[in-house]
């Protein structure tokens, strides 16, 4: 690679400078920034929202809007595609640059089969015709791993799994051998498993066809994962660049260092290899807020019922914290819902405080609600936008009676000041506030009447890692000083390790394994927990490296 | 940018930090989501217009002649006949005398006469009055009854939702206009009310924003601020009126104001038809279909009406456009888009 000029770069930005006019004051997006992308290198673009990561590439693509303002240069192998006119710019996607999108159905045209949007990148580059296409898209379904391509060109989107959508969107990105492919996000919509499998894809893909790859993600563990150089990105600068070791391992700068610090890992601990788990002979006193006996949960999908979650058990006592982990489709949101009466129990018991919730009359079940506590995962859509900030702390005050408007004020002030946001916040509306600080907005609301449980679903899926990180550390602290029972539901087992005391790993509505988390956690008994713990990339190339190797193994013996 | 900027502390090296420096720093009044709104309505300036306009023709119409036992300035009456002047002819000018007309006046008779004398100013007014009560009565009518039908069969779905659509499939199935001229004729001539004859007219009217409602109710209902509500134990009703309703508050609101174009137009085609308003009560549709024979000897008869009905109707189109606007920024027309096109055309000349 050294013996390669500077003409030979896949994708290089000179001083790229990106403004959006709005109505308001300008916006400058991106402040200046120069990156090059060599053939058959994975280049990682890391930054958090707002950061100007995705703005960068929708410039390489040409697909800015109208009012943003663009200057310095973007080179696609040798051509600047900076004020390119459209119909030029137009040719040049798919044979020159692609994109891997994040969302793979929304990416897909539903209505058309996988073989006419396949072909149609060929047909319109005049690469391939008629049979000829068809059979170069059998050709390229074979190479992203899509079993019995013959057959399954003919099907639709809908009919492939999230994973294999992808594999698809991928093969549609290669399918003109473009010299750069733009990944935004490519693994963000996954699961964890399926994302160690798609990465594994696009770097034998890079290997064979000697492409560029600009990797754009949060993700410090597909970082270390995927990329040869790292370029970390803040508020429109690029703070940092480097060789992944360099960069992971040895950051310069203190944003990526803190950065790399907020990124919550497994840490190992001691353990007893031996001991078996010790669910079974839980220490006794403990005073039980939640309990679920064969818990069954059931959705109605018209005349038909899908069972979501079939006989699960599980406690939580005063002061401890419940983690659920598993992949989508496992039914660990379907309890968060059953607890928060959101969804019938089909059979079993689901007690809280010894009242068994299928058994109540509304009344009763209303009065309950009053010791229950909700975080929700999207901050964007858990507050109502027409409420104030004060009112939205407030309202189960309101819904269940409780206090003069005074004491509601002063209520809402006290939480603002645990979840460490300003006073005079109480009186602004939630679309002034960013992500994480909608969040602790959520955290206060579900404070308000001092619940004993907790309920929080994804809390920090949706958030920065550094927001993350804080949200994290406030929900710990703010639980050891209230000292509530939480059931934390979530997909990541790095946060749930940090969190909680007990742990549940669900597989498609059953609990495959439950105990205390650090046997859970760090000696996994069943397969499935294992091979959880193997796809999650950590941020260490080193270490990713050898866990590659394992996960590999583990999936070779499947 | 720039003016922030420079509060901003450069130094911050973490997200979360620099977003509660953005926060505390900032000083900025806070705006709720209708001031924000209103902001943006106040800035359109065909709707603003057009509400001007609107607000000029409901004065006019109302003190002109006066309403009820209330008097108005105007001296005639639209009830009492008398001599025709100089056959009934608009002595209305706008012309001043140098550009050769008469000078700007009023006169006797601004609008004209009609066949028997009446002074057609005030007769015009009366139907101007009619009209916009029609309109606004059977407005706020329609809105209410879809708002709360829709958001019924949005929110508990199932059951409830099939019944109350399949009514509102039955108020669509049968054509508006000879629903709303039956029970039209039944209101008005029982009673000779317009305000009954309004209240029918919103009974009809109300189908197509209940299925409005429904849909944004439908997709609003899965959002977690609702689910949330509901977790904390908040009743159905706090729910939707709280919760659900306030949000749909743009396709309501929209909606409405192009309900009451379409019932100004709607009574028009009523009183024209005869099913309407009855004499001698008039309307503006009840003075266009008297005199739709006077159109070729007597034009002004046939004119005036039918310009206010026309002024009102694309009025209130253009308040509803600009309301759209509004509550959805996303929604701008093809007017800024072809402005903003030609000035980035000019920028990159």
């Amino acid at each position: 690679m050294s013996t390669m000029n500077e003409e030979n770069y896949a994708l290089s930005f000179d001083d790229l400078k990106v403004t959006f006019e709005t109505s308001g004051p300008e916006v400058q997006a991106v402040k200046g920034l120069s990156l090059q992308v060599r053939p058959g290198e994975v280049v990682a673009l890391v930054g958090e929202s707002g950061s100007g990561k995705s703005v960068t590439s929708t410039a390489a693509m040409g697909l800015l809007p109208s009012n943003a303002k663009i200057t310095g240069e973007a080179k696609v192998g040798n051509v600047n595609v900076v004020g390119l006119d459209q119909g030029k710019m137009r040719k040049m996607r798919a044979t020159d640059i692609a994109m891997v999108f994040q969302e793979p159905m929304t990416a897909l045209n539903p209505v058309l089969t996988i073989e006419r949007q396949l072909t149609e990148a060929l047909e319109l580059h005049g690469i391939a015709y008629g049979g000829e296409a068809t059979n170069r898209a059998i050709e390229l379904l074979t190479m992203v791993g899509i079993p019995d391509p013959a057959k399954r060109i003919k099907q639709y989107p809908h009919q492939f799994s999230g994973g294999q959508r992808q594999r698809i969107v991928i093969a549609m990105a290669i399918s003109c051998d473009p010299r750069v492919i733009i990944a935004d996000e490519p693994t963000t919509a996954l699961d964890v498993t399926v994302q160690a499998e798609i990465l594994d894809l696009l770097r034998e893909l890079k290997d064979r066809l000697n492409t560029g790859i600009l990797l754009i993600t949060h993700n410090m563990g597909v970082v270390a994962d995927m990329a040869d150089q790292v370029a970390v990105m803040f508020q429109g600068n690029l703070v940092e660049t480097g060789s992944v070791d360099q960069v992971l391992m040895n950051p310069q700068h203190e944003y990526t260092q803190r950065l790399l610090a907020a990124v919550p890992r497994l840490t190992p601990v001691e353990i007893d290899e031996t001991a078996t788990h010790t669910s079974a002979t839980a220490p006794v006193g403990r005073e039980l807020v939640l309990e679920a006996k064969d818990l069954v949960l059931e959705y109605d999908m018209r005349g038909s019922t899908f069972r979501a979650v079939e006989n699960v058990s599980f406690n939580v006592a005063k002061g401890e914290v419940l983690g659920i982990v598993g992949e989508s489709g496992s039914g660990k949101s379907t309890i968060a819902k059953a607890v928060l009466g959101l969804l019938p129990v089909a059979d079993g018991t689901l007690a809280v405080k010894g009242h068994n919730l299928p058994k109540l009359s509304p009344k009763e079940a209303r009065k309950i609600r009053k010791d229950i506590g909700v975080i929700f995962q999207d901050p964007a859509a858990s507050l109502n936008p027409r409420f104030p900030i004060g009112e939205c702390i407030t309202e189960p005050m309101v819904v269940h009676k409780v206090g003069t408007k005074q004491e509601r004020i002063n209520r809402a002030l006290e939480l603002l000041d645990a979840v460490k946001l300003p006073r005079n916040v109480i009186n602004r509306y939630p679309h002034e506030l960013s992500g994480g600080q909608r969040q602790r907005i959520c955290i206060a609301r579900a404070l308000t009447m001092n619940p004993e449980l907790l309920i929080a679903d994804e809390p920090t899926s949706a958030l920065d890692v550094s927001v993350q990180a804080v949200v994290l550390e406030m929900l710990q602290d703010l639980q050891r000083d209230f000292n509530f029972a939480c059931l934390f539901v979530s997909h990541d087992l790095a946060v749930v390790d940090m969190l909680a005391d007990y742990v549940v790993v669900m597989q498609s509505g059953k609990a495959v394994e439950q105990g205390p988390v650090k046997d859970v956690l760090h000696a996994p008994q069943h397969d499935y927990t294992r091979r959880l713990l193997a796809a999650a990339p950590v941020p260490d190339p080193v270490l990713q490296a050898e866990r590659r190797a394992a996960w590999r193994e583990l999936n070779a013996t499947k | 940018m720039s003016n922030t900027n420079n509060k901003m502390p450069e130094n911050l090296t973490s997200l979360a930090e620099l977003e509660d420096a953005k926060l505390a720093s900032s000083d900025e009044q806070s705006k709720s989501q209708s001031q924000i709104v209103w902001g943006r309505f106040l800035r359109h300036k065909p709707a603003m217009f057009s509400s001007i306009l609107l607000v000029i023709i409901a004065i006019i119409a109302f003190t002109s002649i006066g309403y009820g036992p209330l008097p108005g300035w105007w001296k005639a009456s639209y009830l009492e006949a008398g001599v025709v002047v100089n056959g009934g002819k608009p002595t209305l000018s706008l012309l001043p005398t140098w550009l050769g007309g008469s000078g700007i006046q009023w006169g006797e008779h601004p609008f004209g006469q009609d066949s028997v004398g009446k002074d057609y100013f005030a007769l015009v007014m009366n139907g101007t009055q009619k009209s916009l009560i029609i309109a606004f009565v059977v407005g706020i009518v329609a809105t209410f009854i879809g708002a709360i039908i829709g958001a019924m069969a949005g929110y508990f779905r199932g059951w409830v939702d099939e019944v109350l659509m399949r009514i509102t499939d039955l108020f669509i199935v049968i054509p508006l206009l000879v629903l709303a001229a039956v029970l039209g004729q039944i209101a008005s001539s029982s009673s000779g009310s317009i305000i009954l004859l309004a209240l029918v007219l919103g009974l009809v009217t109300w189908t197509g924003l209940a299925r409005l409602v429904r849909g944004e109710i439908l997709s609003l209902r899965e959002r977690e601020y609702v689910a949330a509500a509901q977790a904390m134990g908040s009743k159905t009703s706090r729910v939707i009126f709280k919760h659900l309703l306030p949000n749909t508050i743009g396709v309501i609101v929209v909606n409405a104001t192009f309900a009451i174009a379409g019932a100004i137009l709607l009574e028009s085609s009523l009183s024209f038809l005869g099913f309407g308003v009855q004499p001698p009560e008039s309307s503006l549709g009840l003075l266009i279909s008297q005199y739709q024979n006077a159109f070729t000897t007597r034009p002004w008869l046939f004119w005036w009406p039918g310009m206010i009905i026309v002024a009102i109707a694309l009025s209130v189109n253009f308040l509803g456009d600009g309301l759209r606007d509004a509550f959805d920024p996303r929604h701008t027309g093809h007017r800024r888009g072809l402005f903003s096109f030609l000035k980035n055309r000019k920028d990159r000349a």
